[in-house]
C-alpha cells in the first residue's frame, strides 16, 4: 500500500494540505502537519498526492511502500 | 499507464511555471495515459516563484530548493518538456500550437497557463531599477542588494513589502513608497493594514506612504527618485512592485474571448473553445460561489485549478467546477500573514490576540454583510488559519468563528517541536 512522508522541519504551516485531504493530513497547535494515516490505499492516492503535492514547500510525499 | 478515458490523445500545456507543472503531474494522478507536452519561453527547468522575493533572494535558498521539476522525474511522468522556445500563437479550429521556432504542436486538449508578467516600471534609468518575476529577475536584483547602498522599493503591496523585508534582512536602508496611505490596506481593511504599515517602521524600514513617484533618473549605484512631493530620495537600487499583466497578448488573434486573461466558464475551459482551459494567473474564470468572472494571482489557485483542469480533461464525462475559497500567504520580517477569503468585502472585523505585541500571534477574523465568516487574516498562527479556512468554506457564522478562534487562543501552544 502506498504509504505517507512528511518533512516536519521543511513544513511552513501552509495549510493546503489539509484543504486537500483533511482526512490524511491536520495541523497541530505548532502549525506543524500531523500525518492521520500512514498507509492509504491505491483508490484514494490521486486525491490524496494531489493534496500533497498543493504543499508549497513540497514537505509531502506519496511512496510506494 | 491506463487507456486514455475520453477521447483526447494529447495534451499540450503552454507555460511552465507552477500552473502548468501541476496540471501536467495531476493528469497522471488523473489516470491520463496519452501524451502530455509542456511548454516553457524560458530556457530553465521549472522553478516556483514565492522564494523569488523572499528566501531565494536572500540567498539562503538556491535553485535546487525552488525547482517545481527535473528532467527525472519529468521523464518518470511521462512529460515531454519543450523548453526555452515560446508559444507564438494558438490555432483553436486547427487544434495546433504554434511555437516561435516555426513548429506547430497538435491537440486534443490544450491548457494555457502563461501566468502573468509584471508591470513594468514607467520611469526609465539607465540601470539600477529591477521587478521582481521571474529567476533572472531575482538575480539580478540580488546582485545588486550585495552592495551597501540604499535600496528604494515603489509599490507597498505584498511583493513590495518582501523584498523590502529581505533587503533589510541583508543589512540595506530601505524606503518603501506608496502612493496609498495604507498599501495593504486595500486588501485587509485599512484598520488591520496600518499594523502592516507599523511593521516596516519596526524594523526600522522608512515608509512614504500616500506619495507617488515622480521620476527615476540616474543608473545603478547612483539613482535619483523624486516623489509627487517633491522630495529627493538617493538610492543604489530601485524595485518596482506595482502589479502584474495577465501573459496573454499571444492569444490576440486566436478567437478566444480574452478580457484581462483567458475567459473561461466554471470547468475552466475557455468560452466558446471547451477544447482549450485556462488556470493561474493568466484565467479568469466563472466562479460559481461568487456569482463572477474572477482572476487570482495566487499560489494556490493555481494548483487548485491544475488539478481541477487536469480533472476534467481526464473525466470528461464527470465535469468538476472550480470553486475554491481564495488563500494567499505572505512572509515579512518576522510575520508569516495567511489570508483565506476576501476581506475587503467585510462589514466589520473582529481581532483575537495583540498585534502590536513583539512577534505577535493573531487573527482577524471579517464579517459578512449576512452574518457570516467571510474571511480571516492571521499572522504567525497556521491552527487558526487552517480552523478560519475550514469555517469560511462551511459558511459559518461570524459570531460561532470568533468563539472558536478565541478558544484556540486560550489553549496553551505546544512548546514541542515536530511529531514524531
Ligand atoms: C516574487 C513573487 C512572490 C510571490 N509570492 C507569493 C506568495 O507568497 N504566496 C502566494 O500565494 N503567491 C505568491 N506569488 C504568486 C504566485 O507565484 C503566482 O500566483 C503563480 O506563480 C502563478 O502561477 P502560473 O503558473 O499561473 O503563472 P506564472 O508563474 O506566471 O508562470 C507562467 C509561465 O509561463 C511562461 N510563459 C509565458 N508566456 C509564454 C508563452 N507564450 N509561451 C510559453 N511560455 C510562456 C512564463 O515564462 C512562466 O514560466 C508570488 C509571485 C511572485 C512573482
Ligand atoms: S501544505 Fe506543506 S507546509 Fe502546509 S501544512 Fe501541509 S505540509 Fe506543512
Amino acid at each position: 500500500m502506498p504509504v505517507l512522508k512528511a518533512d516536519f522541519e521543511a513544513c511552513q504551516g501552509y495549510g493546503n494540505c489539509i484543504t486537500g485531504a483533511p482526512d490524511a493530513y491536520d495541523i497541530d497547535d505548532d502549525g506543524v502537519v500531523v500525518l492521520l494515516k500512514q498507509e492509504i490505499t491505491d483508490e484514494e492516492r490521486p486525491r490524496i498526492e494531489e493534496a500533497a503535492r498543493s504543499c508549497p514547500v513540497s514537505a509531502l510525499t506519496v511512496e510506494d511502500s | 499507464m491506463s487507456e486514455p478515458a475520453s477521447s483526447v490523445r494529447t495534451v499540450v500545456v503552454v507555460g511552465s511555471s507552477v500552473g502548468g507543472v501541476r496540471t501536467a503531474q495531476a493528469l497522471r494522478s488523473e489516470g491520463f495515459g496519452g501524451r502530455v507536452v509542456l511548454v516553457g519561453d524560458e530556457a530553465r527547468l521549472p522553478y516556483d516563484k514565492p522564494p523569488l522575493s523572499k528566501q531565494f533572494l536572500a540567498g539562503s535558498w538556491g535553485t535546487e530548493r525552488v525547482a517545481l521539476l527535473t528532467e527525472a522525474t519529468a521523464d518518470q511522468a511521462g512529460i515531454e518538456l519543450r523548453l526555452g522556445v515560446a508559444a507564438e500563437r494558438l490555432d483553436v479550429a486547427g487544434r495546433q500550437v504554434v511555437l516561435a521556432d516555426g513548429q506547430r504542436l497538435d491537440y486534443d486538449a490544450v491548457v494555457i497557463a502563461t501566468g502573468a508578467a509584471a508591470r513594468p516600471s514607467p520611469w526609465a534609468a539607465r540601470s539600477g531599477v529591477h521587478v521582481v518575476r521571474t529567476m533572472s529577475d531575482s538575480e539580478s536584483l540580488q546582485a545588486d542588494l550585495r552592495r551597501d547602498d540604499h535600496v528604494v522599493v515603489v509599490g507597498g503591496g505584498f511583493i513590495g513589502a518582501e523584498v523590502a523585508a529581505t533587503a533589510r534582512s541583508l543589512g540595506r536602508e530601505v524606503t518603501v513608497v506608496d502612493p496609498l496611505p495604507v498599501p495593504i490596506g486595500r486588501v485587509v481593511g485599512a484598520a488591520v493594514g496600518s499594523h502592516f504599515a507599523e511593521l516596516h517602521r519596526r524594523h526600522g524600514v522608512a515608509t512614504r506612504f500616500g506619495t507617488g513617484v515622480e521620476s527615476v533618473e540616474g543608473e545603478a549605484g547612483n539613482l535619483r527618485v523624486v516623489l509627487t512631493d517633491g522630495t529627493e530620495l538617493t538610492a543604489g537600487t530601485v524595485v518596482v512592485g506595482i502589479g502584474a499583466t495577465p501573459n496573454d497578448g499571444w492569444l490576440a488573434d486566436s478567437g478566444l474571448l480574452v478580457e484581462n486573461g483567458v475567459v473561461c466558464d466554471e470547468f475552466c475551459r475557455a468560452v466558446d473553445a471547451p477544447a482549450v482551459h485556462a488556470v493561474g494567473d493568466v484565467a479568469r474564470w466563472f466562479h460559481p460561489d461568487r456569482g463572477e468572472h474572477i482572476r487570482v494571482e495566487h499560489w494556490t489557485n493555481a494548483v487548485d485549478q491544475a488539478v481541477c483542469v487536469a480533472h476534467n480533461i481526464a473525466h470528461p464525462d464527470d465535469l468538476r467546477a472550480d470553486r475554491p475559497v481564495e488563500y494567499v500567504w505572505s512572509d515579512q520580517y518576522d510575520w508569516t500573514i495567511q489570508i483565506v477569503g476576501r476581506p475587503h468585502r467585510a462589514t466589520e472585523h473582529h481581532l483575537v490576540g495583540d498585534p502590536a505585541a513583539d512577534r505577535p500571534r493573531f487573527a482577524a477574523l471579517y464579517r459578512g454583510a449576512d452574518g457570516q465568516l467571510i474571511a480571516a487574516v492571521t499572522v504567525n498562527w497556521p491552527k487558526a488559519l487552517v480552523t478560519c479556512r475550514r469555517l469560511v468554506a462551511a459558511g459559518s457564522t461570524f459570531a460561532a468563528a470568533v468563539t472558536q478562534v478565541e478558544a484556540l487562543a486560550a489553549a496553551p501552544a505546544r512548546t514541542a517541536g515536530a511529531p514524531a
